[in-house]
């Protein structure tokens, strides 16, 4: 799905990220960590494509991300489904109207898929939100918006960064129930986050590995987490 | 072509959803309703200039319609003897279809807006007047001019040509003027509205990131600014033509013949395209904002 081959990437001279090789098989369960600033945000932004490694090779579906011309870094990034960690939503558009947005920009008539998007809706326990503007929701809230926006062209692969950053242990758990359920589905899930015990609960339910960024490179986590 | 023109139509039909994802912009709508607006207006004006110039040019071309005139002042003695000979120069003049010698009654007539009615023709000594009609090789004028001046001392050629013909290359000239000044219209409105979707695209690149990250393509967010602007100045236009063709209607009515100005204001099928400036300046609107769309967001990582 998404391959990286010795990708570096550095913002200005110096790399951030270094001989970065990896590959999301389909249907696996990857989690990214590291300490803050280590470049977990930039790692996933090189994977959807908003940045182009600066040495080595990012391959997202088969194909060479400096090979793709805009339009078909538009056309594959409607196969990942990303939740970001600021969770951008368009504030003058109702939260149901934000979850539908990936509909209407692919040409779809959201109105006709008004029944999937409430089912989505009250996947996520937003159903009573729907007509509420982003900046009304709470932080979990947003983040399940963003998740629920994230899923809805049903993408091949599921981008979450740091989404459970700003919410209770409770709704954490909720949250991951549903990338599990996700990648139950058969979707590939890569979740970055430094909320070991989230990886921990994660564990018990599916067979995820752990990845690490330490000292700029791309490590396995060891079994004691 | 006429998928664009669909395109176009489709683009002006109502508010799809793909416009609600960008948010209403407060100044650069006014600023294009105005631009849009004022500039119709003074291509109304410019466009009645061109189409009048035009007319003038082509009443007065073929009022050109080769007659000339041969005047002759002579003592009243001389005044029979030099009529025939000028009759004789001009018969065997090569060139020249027909001479006739204006009677008292016609000059009488040709005077009076001058003079008035009472003018006593008989009694004052009033050159003679011969008409010249040409064929339509026409004739050599100096030639002629020379070849009178030996035969009948008194006699002068006046040649309308010499006179009209600056006349209607200034016409001419004119109407290019008129058309100039609509292409200057249309390339101040195009830079307009450039600066315009500039300053829109500016003012939303958050939303269009948003947009991008979702898997928009550029075309897809393009056109959610081209419908807006294209919507605007089609009927900032309109209601700029609107208020230019009242304005000339409202203009003092300058009767039928009364020389250059006449016909300043639209006639007949001059009016048929009034239509066409709102529609000239939605063109503009749609392949400015969509150069600019397309180029900003193209320069966009
Ligand atoms: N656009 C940018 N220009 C320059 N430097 C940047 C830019 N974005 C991020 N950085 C720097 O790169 C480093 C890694 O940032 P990144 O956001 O990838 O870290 P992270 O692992 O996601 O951190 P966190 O856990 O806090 O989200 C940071 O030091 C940050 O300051
Ligand atoms: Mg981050």
């Amino acid at each position: 799905m998404i391959e990286l081959d010795e990708a570096a990437y550095s913002y200005n001279s110096d790399d951030l990220l270094a001989g970065m090789t990896l590959q999301l098989a389909p249907g696996s369960f990857h989690f990214l960590t590291g300490p803050s600033g280590a470049g977990k945000t930039t790692f996933l932004k090189l994977c959807y494509m908003e940045l182009m490694p600066t040495r080595g090779a990012v391959r997202v579906f088969g194909t060479d991300v400096r090979a793709m011309s805009r339009d078909a870094v538009a056309l594959n990034r409607r196969r990942i489904g990303i939740v970001h960690q600021d969770c951008q939503f368009l504030d003058h558009l109702s939260v149901a109207e934000n979850v539908a947005l990936p509909l209407a920009v692919s040409g779809r008539d959201p109105s006709s898929e008004a029944g999937n998007i409430d089912e989505l809706m009250a996947w996520v326990g937003l159903d009573g939100r729907r007509g509420a503007r982003p900046p009304e929701l709470s932080g979990g809230e947003r983040q399940r918006a963003a998740l629920a926006r994230a899923v809805v062209l049903s993408p091949d692969v599921i981008l979450a960064d740091e989404p459970t950053g700003n919410i209770d242990w409770d709704m954490a758990q909720r949250l991951l129930r549903l990338l599990v359920e996700l990648n139950r589905m058969g979707k590939t899930v890569l979740v970055a986050t430094h909320d070991l015990n989230l990886i921990r609960a994660a564990k018990a339910q599916v067979a995820a590995r752990v990845l690490r960024i330490r000292d700029r490179r791309l490590q396995s986590a060891g079994a004691d987490l | 072509m006429i998928g664009r023109v669909a395109g176009l139509a489709d683009l002006l039909k109502g508010d799809g959803s793909a416009d609600r994802v960008v948010p209403p912009s407060g100044f650069t709508a006014h600023l294009t309703l105005f631009t849009a607006g004022a500039m119709a207006f003074l291509t109304v004006f410019a466009l009645a200039l061109s189409l009048a110039a035009g007319q003038l040019a082509d009443r007065w071309e073929s009022e050109l319609a080769r007659t000339a005139t041969v005047r002759i002042s002579a003592p009243e003695a001389q005044m029979a003897t030099q009529t025939a000979a000028v009759l004789e120069v001009l018969r065997t003049t090569p060139g020249i279809a027909g001479a006739r010698v204006l009677d008292a009654a016609e000059q009488a007539a040709l005077l009076e807006p001058w003079f008035g009615p009472e003018l006593p023709v008989d009694s004052l000594p009033i050159p003679r007047l011969v008409e010249v009609t040409e064929t339509g090789a026409g004739y050599d004028g100096d030639g002629l001019r020379l070849r009178l001046a030996a035969e009948a001392p008194g006699a002068v050629l006046d040649d309308h040509t010499r006179w009209r013909r600056p006349l209607v290359r200034a016409a001419d000239r004119m109407r290019l003027v008129g058309y100039l000044a609509i292409g200057l219209i249309a390339a101040s409105t195009a830079a307009m509205i450039t600066l315009a979707a500039r300053a829109a695209l500016a003012a939303n690149a958050r939303v269009i990131e948003v947009l991008r990250l979702v898997g928009a393509q550029d075309v897809y967010i393009a056109r959610a600014f081209v419908r807006r602007f294209t919507r605007r100045a089609l009927s900032g236009a309109a209601a700029g033509t609107v208020a230019g063709a009242v304005m000339m209607l409202l203009l003092p009515d300058m009767g039928g013949d009364s020389g250059f100005l006449a016909g300043l204001g639209f006639s007949g099928w001059g009016w048929a395209w009034l239509p066409a400036i709102p529609l000239l300046a939605a063109g503009v609107a749609f392949w400015a904002t969509r150069a600019a769309a397309l180029r900003v967001l193209g320069g966009l990582t």
